[in-house]
């Protein structure tokens, strides 16, 4: 049987380049405020467990775990903090329910890059001390060596991954929080400077601020709550090992196995055509690519052709990060996961503005946690 | 090593065969740097400290006065109501005397540290900070103190603007 835990309130706050007037828990208490009246509870009384998605470096806290309570309403409630994407805390906040501890969860995640004056050194210090730290380059190489070997693997053409970013920019153009829209030609994107070859700057997702907050239910409470309930029927995870060296560059190992776990949970038997929309890692133009066939949503070296043929457009067969994504929106670090899940729901509500698309049932949202990780998440949501 | 145990098995790493190259030495300082946003609440705060004055915010449900500042009650989950100046004297809620500074060495003056009610916020809530113009002997739980702040010249809003508390009967 699938999975079968709803989100029955979203809240969001921020979606900026900087958010200088607000502390990042004042950022939180905004985003969980308005979660909260949109399910229609108080956090006070009715739930029973919250999950934080963040990282220390990122926060400059260390044990930022315990500077989390307040703002969600979780002083004296068990809390936990997750160092990953949000759609593993999602799933921690399924598994809470699904054991019993909790028949309301919470999961929250947020970023607040501009706090951060040199991201580059934290995910520089990412890399093994002893092995690879010799390579004083901008951690974005490893991103250029990935994209380098999936285009050889796949003879996908290069102009295919600037079209990534052209699409989902453009998209991002009628999306409120889309902070980086723009509407620019392919020739802009493979012109734009070099960031570490192939991988050009316009084709690389910049951070943004905003904190992003789900309140989940079981399917016994969720009738009760709120009245636009989505439910998540699958989920997965996965992690590949840190060996750069060792791990297949070209395809997104860990991607296609959370699709495979995430899949089987929601009896998903023929992905490329069981969706409607699809809100996917693209924090590198290539990413989107290197993704859609790791999900089985396009054949090994095909997304980039159906790509081209407006196949992902936002009219298109499958809409393919119709929001913008990252790189139209902006990466949110831990909260890219979440983005994705709320542009997703917003759509499955019908809530999703000038980006609606007509008749979205179905839904695939899949994050990558960036460099030099290879780890990711896949949900499989439905209204 | 202690008075019973001179040396460990096994063979012992020198810092002379570190700088001679004898073993693998990894040295990388990471330096991330922060500007953290203060937000709302702590700006106000750190503002009024520059003016020489303590600022809390009151949440009219449960009626609290909370130090430090936050535009959201905790227990309550709402925004609270309305700032409140509150004052520069207090009662040392708790304290601890330091011997051992952030380097591990042994401090020959003592760091006074304690947790300080401060007047007018509800009971139990204060400020974290440090003791002095006091014996350390003569230190209390429920001893009452007042700010020693820095000079409006050299206040610049910060936590720090205030030097430390001393108690009150030695003025």
């Amino acid at each position: 049987m699938p999975l079968r835990i709803g989100i029955v309130g979203v809240g969001y706050s921020g979606f900026d380049s900087m958010t200088p007037g607000l502390s990042t828990r004042e950022l939180m208490f905004e985003a969980a405020s308005r979660a909260y009246e949109d399910a229609g509870i108080d956090p006070r009384k009715d739930v029973h467990s919250f999950v934080c998605c963040t990282e220390d470096f990122w926060e400059g806290i260390s044990i930022t775990d315990e500077y989390m309570p307040d703002q969600l309403g979780a002083v004296l409630k068990p809390l936990c903090t997750i160092s990953s994407d949000g759609i593993v805390g999602l799933a921690t906040a399924c598994m809470h329910i699904m054991s019993g501890i909790a028949d309301v969860a919470v999961v929250e995640s947020h970023c607040k890059s501009s706090d951060v004056l040199n991201p580059d050194e934290i995910s520089s210090f990412a890399l093994d001390p002893i092995y690879d730290h010799h390579v004083n380059a901008d951690p974005r190489f490893v991103a250029g060596l990935e994209m380098a070997r999936y285009l050889k693997e796949t003879g996908t053409k290069r102009d295919y991954c600037a079209q990534v970013a052209v699409k989902n920019k453009k998209n991002a153009l009628l999306n409120p929080r889309g902070v980086h829209g723009a509407n620019l030609d392919k020739r802009a994107v493979l012109s734009s400077k070099i960031a570490a070859s192939p991988l050009t700057e316009l084709e690389v997702s910049k951070t943004i601020d905003a904190s992003i907050v789900f309140v989940l239910a079981s399917a016994q409470k969720a009738k009760k709550l709120g009245n636009h309930t989505v439910w998540i029927n699958g989920i997965g995870w996965s992690s590949d090992t840190p060996w750069i060296e060792d791990r297949d560059m070209a395809k997104a190992a860990y991607a296609e196995q959370s699709a495979a776990r995430a899949y089987k949970m929601a009896g998903v038997r023929n992905p490329a055509t069981y969706f409607d929309l699809a809100e996917i890692d693209d924090t590198y133009s290539y990413k989107e690519l290197q993704s859609l066939e790791a999900l089985k949503l396009a054949a090994k070296g095909k997304a980039g052709k159906m790509l081209e043929s407006g196949a992902f457009d936002i009219d298109g067969r499958l809409p393919v990060n119709a929001s913008g994504g990252s790189l139209g929106v902006g990466h949110l670090l831990e909260a890219t996961g979440l983005h994705r899940v709320l542009e997703a729901v917003l759509q499955l509500r019908g809530q999703a503005g000038r980006l609606q698309i007509p008749t979205v049932k179905k839904a695939l949202v899949q994050s990558w946690r960036g460099i030099p990780t290879a780890t990711g998440a896949v949900a499989v949501l439905g209204n | 090593m202690s008075q019973k145990i001179t040396s460990y098995p096994g063979h012992e790493i020198t810092p002379e065969d570190v700088k001679e190259g004898k073993y693998l030495d990894v040295v990388y300082k990471f330096e991330p740097k922060y500007s953290w946003a203060a937000g709302v609440a702590i700006s106000r705060f750190l503002a009024e400290l520059k003016e020489g004055r303590i600022i809390a915010r009151k949440c009219l449900n449960c009626e609290r006065i909370l130090v430090p500042p936050r535009m959201y009650c905790e227990r309550c989950f709402r925004p609270t109501d309305e700032w409140v100046r509150i004052k520069d004297t207090g009662t040392i809620n708790t304290y601890s005397i330091s011997h051992v500074g952030t380097d591990a060495r042994r401090l020959k003056t003592p760091i006074l540290v304690a947790v300080v009610d401060l007047d007018g916020a509800t009971p139990g809530m204060g400020i974290l900070h440090n003791l002095g113009e006091v014996e350390p002997s003569k230190i209390k739980v429920g001893m009452r103190v007042r700010a020693v702040w820095k000079s409006s010249s050299e206040r610049q809003g910060a936590i720090t603007d205030i030097r430390y508390f001393k108690p009150i009967g030695d003025e």
